[in-house]
């Protein structure tokens, strides 16, 4: 027995050593290319820190290596990982890790509990391939939960995952705040909501602002993706779904079983899945947690912008409209006729309507009633003021969120930032609105929204 | 100048206002009771109105030549030891990064002791009007936002929590504070386990689990408390000397 721990030692002893490249998200570190054992050292270090959970809104976030979720590890699998955790002497509060990878009581919990100003060590053995969520288990774990500490560690399977073209890091978490979903300055965290279990954000990467915008994920048509994708909690389960994709393959629970063509898969707090897909035509693509109101009314919405070349035979866009009489007309169902275009720049700006707007305004302008106000017969663009066509511009560009009352009722919710519009395209998206379903303001100059857009204040970007 | 300031401390503390008695009392803290067990007796005793300041513990090392920074034993406290000491703050600012065994020793050479945690915990319950508010959300959450945010130059400067209403201030919002026993009562490393732990590691040897799931604030400070060694130093951690009541 004691020569059989003697050659265990020295057989580790051999081992190669290596740091782990880790990132932070959404990016993932570069496939593993080793092909035998190494001996890996990760250090992450604990920070607590104020971020952005949504535009104006700032949080104490608690996390690893100072970004939520926390920096990304990936080893391999039969790695002997060596982990230091380090707690920054300016935190207050002790911390810990436990790393669903681990096979070992507390997954590291108890050898890594360190106190502020402290670094603790463990080892352990990467013995079962596959994703994993880690966090921390400190009291009360739920708390260091939701204040952001988790992130995940893929054990990349001796036999690696074929090659994709690019890979990103999502991990979705739930956040409890007195006040609601966009209201403004340091918000705390509520101890109520958090039992309750009704949080008052559900986000993807720490922030309603992580994955949209400038910082949506990028890929090119053709181009096939694989998302690492986590669900910290600390209460809810995810139901993780890309609009207008079919995942082409999902590796369940992050483990080594796959499903082929998934719309939404499950993904458990504290668990994972891998989704794959093929980017077969353009347009942006929304990361949403399908339990709807997430994805809407408390910031669980993500882009992923596909460029290149449409492919019209997989996605032609709106190839006609008519109007329909239901009933009233016999020949209806016999005859459709196609209308003709409209003029070139409408027809642009009903393009990007449809592309940017419709997914909430609906189709033809008319909301949802309580949910996503009305552009079609709207008091609220019935005449544009001058005041208000700077303000339109702000909404579209900066997203909107907070009280706003349109034809009598009140909306309550949040619009998120439309990105990619240059000044020729949002002139003619508003233009659009702004004249059709009975709407009659004066059309928009490009030099018009020019001038508002280089009057906004620069948008906040969250440090993350 | 050390001198001084000893003297000009000295008259104002612990007997010149500096500490106060709290009446005898019962009380449930967050751990340590046994099954069916619903409170502890707490003898009366007296608690410093304030953590020690850094003033007053200069006082001591002018005394005690052995708990200088130079000559104290790296078992006795860690590399950081008064590392903070240097840096400017009002003369109220109390000490931190202070060893259990400093802290222990500095009461001693007042004739006093570190409080128990018991004792610690029953006097920050109050707020300044109820003696027992830790089941009052509002006063929770208040202590908690001060757990919550990174420590940030400046802050122990500040006042803390206001006189409650057994005459204490600052119990809460500047610093945490060694009590006596403050390993006694382990919530586990591992938070999760709180169930497995064996009986006689914990204070009162109860092995129940917490009275209050909910107290998230009292959650922390046992947390803290789990995860300090006697010779640890943290630059939010200070202490105050509690003795027999008179």
């Amino acid at each position: 027995m004691v020569v059989l721990l003697g050659l265990v030692v020295s057989v580790v002893g051999a081992l190669p050593a290596e740091k782990a490249v880790m990132t932070q998200p959404p990016l993932v570190p570069p496939a593993i290319t080793r092909t035998t054992p190494a001996k890996v050292t990760v250090e992450l270090e604990v920070v607590e820190k104020v971020m952005q959970l949504a535009d104006g809104v700032d949080y104490v976030f608690w996390t690893f290596g100072g970004t939520v979720p926390g920096s990304f590890i990936r080893v391999r699998e039969g790695d002997t990982v060596e982990l230091w955790l380090e707690n920054s002497p300016h935190n207050k509060l002790p911390h810990n890790i436990d790393l669903h990878a681990v096979t070992g009581p507390g997954g590291g919990a108890a050898s890594t509990f360190t106190a502020p100003g402290h670094k603790t060590r463990f080892t352990f053995k990467a013995l079962n391939p596959g994703l994993y969520i880690y966090h921390c288990a400190t009291a009360p774990v739920g708390m260091h939960v939701a204040n952001g500490m988790y992130g995940l560690i893929y054990v990349q399977p001796k036999v690696p995952l074929p090659k994709v073209d690019h890979e990103y890091y999502v991990v979705q978490g739930d956040f409890y705040t007195d006040a609601d979903f966009g209201v403004r300055g340091l918000q705390p965290f509520s101890m109520k909501r958090a039992i309750d279990e009704r949080p008052s954000y559900v986000v993807f990467n720490g922030s309603a602002l992580s994955l949209v915008g400038d910082r949506a994920l990028k890929a090119k048509v053709g181009e096939k993706v694989r998302l690492f994708v986590g669900n910290g909690g600390p209460n809810l389960v995810s139901s993780f779904h890309v609009i207008g994709e079919i995942f082409d393959r999902v590796y369940l629970e992050g483990g080594q079983k796959t499903q082929e063509h998934v719309q939404t898969t499950l993904i458990p707090a504290g668990g994972s899945a891998i989704v794959e897909f093929k980017l077969e035509t353009d347009g942006t693509f929304i990361l949403v947690d399908h339990s709807l109101f997430r994805a809407f009314n408390k910031g669980a919405l993500g882009m992923l912008k596909a460029e290149g070349a449409g492919n019209k035979e997989v996605y032609s866009g709106r190839e006609m409209e008519d109007v329909y009489l239901g009933d009233e007309s016999v020949a209806s169902s016999v005859k459709a006729t196609p209308v003709a275009p409209t003029a070139p720049v409408a027809a642009d700006g009903k393009a990007l309507y449809a592309a940017n707007c419709a997914m909430c305004h609906q189709p033809e302008g008319q909301g949802l009633p309580g949910v996503f106000p009305p552009l079609a017969k709207s008091d609220y663009l019935a005449g544009i003021t001058s005041s208000r066509r700077a303000e339109i511009v702000e909404f579209i560009l900066r997203g909107k969120a907070g009280k706003l009352t349109v034809n009598g009722v009140e909306y309550n919710g949040v619009m998120t930032p439309v990105a990619g519009l240059d000044d020729v395209k949002l002139a003619a998206v508003i233009n659009f609105v702004a004249t059709s379903w009975g709407n009659k303001s004066a059309p928009y100059s490009t030099a018009e929204v020019k001038r508002y857009r280089e009057a906004l204040p620069p948008a906040s970007a969250p440090e993350h | 100048m050390l001198s001084v300031l000893a003297a000009a401390v000295l008259a104002a503390s612990p007997d010149g206002g500096g500490a106060v008695t709290l009446p005898a009392g019962r009380f449930a803290p967050l751990f340590g009771l046994d099954e069916g067990q619903k409170d502890f007796a707490v003898a009366a005793f007296r608690l410093d109105v304030r953590p020690v300041s850094r003033a007053e513990f200069a006082a001591f090392l002018e005394a005690s030549p052995a708990w200088r920074p130079d000559s104290v034993s790296r078992q006795l406290a860690e590399e950081r030891y008064l590392a903070s000491s240097k840096d400017a703050h009002s003369p109220r600012a109390p000490v931190v990064d202070v060893s259990y065994f400093a802290a222990k020793a500095y009461c001693a050479w007042r004739g006093q002791r570190l409080p128990t945690t018991l004792e610690w915990e029953y006097a920050a319950a109050a707020d300044e009007v109820t003696r027992d508010a830790s089941g009052d959300p509002a006063f929770v959450q208040r202590i908690l936002d001060w757990y919550s945010r990174p420590s940030r130059p400046g802050e122990l400067d500040l006042e803390g929590s206001p006189r409650n209403v057994y005459g204490v201030e600052a119990l809460h919002g500047l610093v945490w504070e060694w009590t006596s026993d403050f390993n006694a009562v382990f919530v586990t490393a591992d938070n999760r386990q709180d169930g497995e732990q064996p009986a006689g590691t914990m204070c009162g040897a109860g092995a129940t689990g917490s009275a209050r799931r909910e107290d998230y604030a009292a959650f922390m400070r046992y947390a803290l408390r789990s995860s300090l060694s006697a010779r640890s130093t943290l630059p939010t951690l200070g202490f105050r000397c509690a003795g027999a009541a008179r």
